[in-house]
């Protein structure tokens, strides 16, 4: 599998990401349905506003699943970054990854590295994190 | 006479429905449909309960309300409500 992405939409999430540190950042990207492709940004507040924890917010979660149903639209990527640690899944994002069609993207923003970043693809199925590569479109 | 609600599935839990997305069950709180479904679709409640509680990573909604405002197992529901199943979005 490959993630297709445009690099506009790479720059808004780490752009985001910067934004909200040293909160987690978090967001999906939306596409027609079946598609699996990556068309409409959607950032998502993280109601847990923390450093080592996102999550949509319950009410936010409904409306989102509602306006993709409408839309015929279906969720092609769940992205979040990590503000100290390396964009890999951590044992809470396999054990809460709750939707096997989706691209899970991680990016990080850690100092370590800066002002470089890290942008990674994955598929998280049953507990198995499978990094896929990243395609960038204009 | 049994009360026919209308479940919406998330993809994760479609296996269990025979990938049905909305199916329909019966009971006067929520822990009663959640026992009807199970039923219907073996093994369903499992993914839905731990310990007898609801499971962390999953949200229900009757009628667009969070269920945990609304008594969570033991809320009420009633012929023709509508409940949804999502699962988080979260991590760390």
């Amino acid at each position: 599998m490959t993630l297709k992405i445009s690099q506009a939409h790479i720059d808004a999430i780490l752009e985001q990401s910067r934004v909200e540190y040293p909160d987690e950042a978090c967001g999906v990207i939306l596409g027609p349905l079946g598609k699996d492709h990556a068309l409409r940004l959607k950032p998502m507040i993280n109601a847990a506003h923390s450093p080592t924890f996102y999550e949509f917010d319950p009410k936010d979660l409904l409306s989102l699943y509602r306006e993709v149903d409408d839309n015929d639209e279906e969720i092609v990527v769940i992205y979040h970054s990590h503000t100290e640690t390396e964009a890999y899944p951590s044992r809470t994002d396999i054990a809460y990854a709750g939707e096997p069609g989706a691209h899970y993207v991680l990016v990080s923003t850690r100092k370590e590295i800066a002002p470089a970043t890290e942008f990674r693809s994955y598929r998280i199925i049953d507990g198995v994190v499978t990094e896929e590569k990243v395609s960038i479109s204009e | 006479m049994t009360t026919a609600i209308e479940v919406r599935i998330p993809t994760i839990l479609r296996p269990y429905t025979k990938e049905q997305k909305v199916v329909a069950a019966s009971g006067e709180t929520l822990s009663a449909v959640i026992a009807d479904l199970d039923v219907q679709y073996p093994g369903i409640s499992e993914r839905l309960l731990e310990n007898g509680a609801l499971r962390r990573f999953i949200n229900l909604y009757v009628n667009d309300e969070d269920v945990r405002f609304l008594g969570g197992l033991e809320a009420p529901v009633k012929n023709g409500d509508s409940i949804t199943i999502l699962p988080a979005v979260a991590g760390g």
